[in-house]
């Protein structure tokens, strides 16, 4: 089944003409965005018990929504698995593919994707069964290790086992899903994936309180949204919808005070993001008050994490690398002028 | 040709201008219809290439666009990634040409142990649907009805999920004769050969050859004066013993190499995955169903009357059904069993669903998408399966040809 879904992807790429160009006017014309997302991962996108998807990557979707259609709920989700996302992208399937997904040199430049930011800065970690006693990932010689095919992941524990001189067994599966289930049933010692995954899956497990994390990150894992390549403007909108959800919550509009602000505040740079005054939705062929609808509809960067992955949610992960700049973390966007 | 259709054509005008007719009655090319196919097949062949240099045409100038890489450079890079089981020598520092290599491999070994077993279960089920005991040929039916009829990706998931996941954990294993059963797959003693053990392999095959020449002899002598030689028993005698005399006298030159429960996993012996016994028994299981079926067809296509005859001349039921019946049904149950093979090799590409290493796991999945070549990767998987099931139908094609009945 999988295969057929690629082989179709392939075929769709050798017979489409050659005008990929202007997803701006596709998505303005169908009236709806096609965003790719996980097949569920709690905290990142997951459809909730009424079917409405959720999550930080659903947000980046709802953001560019509410910046080009005026209305974030006019999305249409797509679950792709790891196999499958960047063909998806690359035929046309999805307009943004908002799904977990690392930032390293082969995927940007050999793929014919651009990455359009970092929404969520992760790392690699280890889930192994509490009751084991392990300390360290190096105690995991000889062990069995549960992982997703067609990812990072499965390329650093490769790395990592090797330079450290450590025996494995891989199992693979195609989603992570499926890997988080096997561990969870005993077919292996341990479960690697991105530590914000790992968290969210683990909230699913028989016994979440019998699973924890080895100390070990071994990796960085920037993940971020990603685009088709030859399409500068609609890179553009969806690299800085995502900076106007950063640059909102660092002059502090949130979706509850940004029409009071619009009203009375006098700062040039909330007046600039607003679309009062600056640069405005010119160059992106928008409406002026796009930055607008995102924080209104949607909310700055903060909002979201807090509710999908942060102290309000299941998952209950600190801010951490996640933080703004100006509070110890790396999340920084370019000014809005 | 042609001039006999003139000559033909010409011949009720009599000899009415006989003189002028010869230049004038080679027809228009058109008119001749061995040109005019010869014509039509030689514009659809163009058409037809025209057609896919364009698609190729197309998607190298797309994918160069889209600044996608193209061509199989990517084959020799290094892969970086682990595989769980692998036939050959295989580490992260390997290529994605051995990915190729092994994922293939681990097709072959799938599909070669589907085929052997579904083989087996079904001829015996086959046989045993027309048995006059009623127990047996109602079960027989039973199993053919019932694993015919599920679909076989559920299948897989159940032997996979609802049996072997439920296995206990590698501290609680099943012990048997030496080897350890549990939700890490089954982990048998491996065989260790000692000094003196390649005379062992040598008086195995030393015992195939002896025996296909006694095979020939007895068949030359029973042609000759109707004596009978019984070959099987003595192949199976000499095939069988001669090795084991030739192993006791050496000193019994084989050690085991004992499985032992180190760590988190038992080190040491054969470990058989789970992915590989869930995707096995359910392919052999599936396919049987289907070979049951094509054999019992085989066997009720041949006449009621064959063995009639042949009990008319005395001959008993095991010799009517070994010599009269069974080289019948073959001719009839090859085409069929031909297709359930090239079937079984194919259905064999489920295994991604349970995280078997096979080729579509491996190459066209975890290959594929750490280099992004869909259309290379997807292409050289296609050609694999492509050039198994045409080898396979190719010998199929050659056993039918030599047991086909020779009429004199």
């Amino acid at each position: 089944m999988k295969k057929t879904l690629i082989s179709a992807a392939v075929l769709m790429v050798a017979m489409t003409g050659t005008a990929m160009a202007g997803t701006l006017e596709t998505v303005k014309e169908r009236g709806a965005l096609q965003c790719g997302v996980t097949s569920g991962v709690p905290g990142f996108s997951v459809p909730d018990d009424k079917g409405n998807w959720k999550g930080l990557d659903v947000d980046v979707c709802r953001a560019v929504a509410a910046a080009v259609l005026g209305d974030a709920t006019k999305v249409k989700y797509i679950p792709l698995n790891a196999k499958e996302r960047f063909t998806a992208l690359v035929s046309g399937e999805v307009d943004v593919l908002s799904r977990v997904t690392t930032w390293t040199q082969t995927r940007d430049t050999q793929l014919g994707i651009n990455f359009a930011g970092v929404n969520y800065y992760d790392g690699q970690g280890f889930l192994v069964k509490k009751e084991l006693g392990l300390k360290s990932v190096k105690d995991l010689d000889g062990a069995t290790v549960c992982v997703q095919s067609g990812t990072t992941t499965e390329l650093n524990m490769a790395d990592y086992f090797r330079t450290h001189g450590i025996t494995y067994t891989p199992v693979v599966f195609d989603t992570n899903d499926q890997a988080a289930q096997a561990f969870d049933t005993g077919r292996c010692d341990s479960f690697t994936t991105d530590l914000s995954q790992a968290a969210g899956l683990r909230t699913r497990m028989q016994d979440p309180s019998a699973v924890g994390a080895l100390p070990e990150v071994i990796s960085k894992e920037p993940l971020g949204p990603v685009v088709r390549q030859g399409d500068d403007t609609w890179f553009n909108i969806v690299k800085w919808s995502f900076n106007a959800m950063l640059n909102a919550e660092e002059l502090g509009l949130t979706s509850a005070n940004v029409d009071k602000m619009k009203a009375e505040s006098s700062d040039p740079n909330v007046k600039r993001l607003l679309g009062l005054d600056g640069p405005k939705g010119k160059g992106l062929d928008l409406a002026d008050d796009w930055a607008y609808q995102i924080v209104k509809q949607v909310g700055n960067y903060g909002e979201a994490y807090e509710r999908n992955v942060g102290k309000d949610s299941p998952l209950g992960l600190d801010r951490g690398l996640n933080a703004l700049w100006n509070q110890g973390g790396l999340q920084y966007a370019p000014p809005m002028r | 040709m042609s001039s006999d259709i003139s000559n033909s054509g010409h011949k009720p005008d009599g000899g009415s201008a006989p003189q002028s007719a010869p230049p004038l009655s080679k027809p228009k090319f058109w008119n001749d219809p061995k040109k005019r196919s010869l014509l039509f097949q030689i514009l659809l062949l163009t058409a037809l290439g025209f057609v896919f240099y364009t698609i190729i045409e197309n998607t190298l100038t797309n994918l160069e666009q889209r600044g996608m890489t193209t061509g199989f450079d990517f084959l020799s890079r290094e892969a970086g990634f682990g595989i769980a089981m692998s036939l050959i020598d295989y580490t992260e520092a390997s290529s994605y040409g051995m990915t190729f290599i092994v994922g293939l491999l681990n097709t072959i070994l799938i599909a070669v142990m589907g085929i052997i077993a579904a083989t087996i279960l079904g001829f015996i089920l086959g046989v045993a649907r027309l048995s006059d005991n009623w127990l047996i040929a109602k079960f027989s039916a039973l199993y053919i009805e019932v694993f015919r009829n599920i679909p076989l990706l559920l299948q897989i998931f159940f032997w996979y999920y609802a049996v072997l996941r439920t296995l206990p954990a590698p501290r609680q294993s099943i012990e048997f004769l030496g080897s350890f059963l549990n939700n890490r797959g089954l982990i048998v003693p491996a065989p260790v050969p000692e000094d003196g053990f390649g005379l062992v392999i040598m008086g195995f095959f030393g015992a195939i050859v002896a025996s296909w020449f006694i095979a020939r002899w007895s068949r030359k002598r029973q042609e000759l004066t109707g004596q009978q030689f019984p070959v099987i028993l003595t192949s199976i005698g000499l095939i069988v013993g001669v090795p084991l005399l030739l192993f006791l006298f050496s000193g019994l030159p084989l050690g085991l190499d004992h499985p032992e429960l180190k760590g988190f996993n038992f080190k040491g012996g054969i470990t058989v995955i789970p992915e590989l016994m869930a995707l096995w028994l359910a392919l052999s299981i599936y396919t049987a169903a289907f070979i049951a079926e094509t054999v019992r067809a085989g066997i009720l296509a041949v006449s009621h009357g064959q063995t009639e005859a042949a009990t008319a001349l005395g001959m008993s039921k095991a010799k009517t059904l070994r010599l009269i019946v069974i080289p019948q049904a073959m001719r009839v149950v090859i085409p069929p069993l031909t297709s359930q093979y090239l079937n079984l090799t194919k259905n064999s590409s489920l295994a991604t669903a349970i995280g078997y290493p096979d080729l579509v796991n491996v190459f066209a999945g975890t290959t594929l998408n750490q280099t992004g070549q869909a259309i290379e990767v997807i292409a050289m998987t296609m050609a694999v399966y492509l050039t198994l099931s045409l080898l396979t139908s190719f010998f199929m094609n050659w056993y039918n040809a030599r047991i086909q009945l020779t009429e004199r």
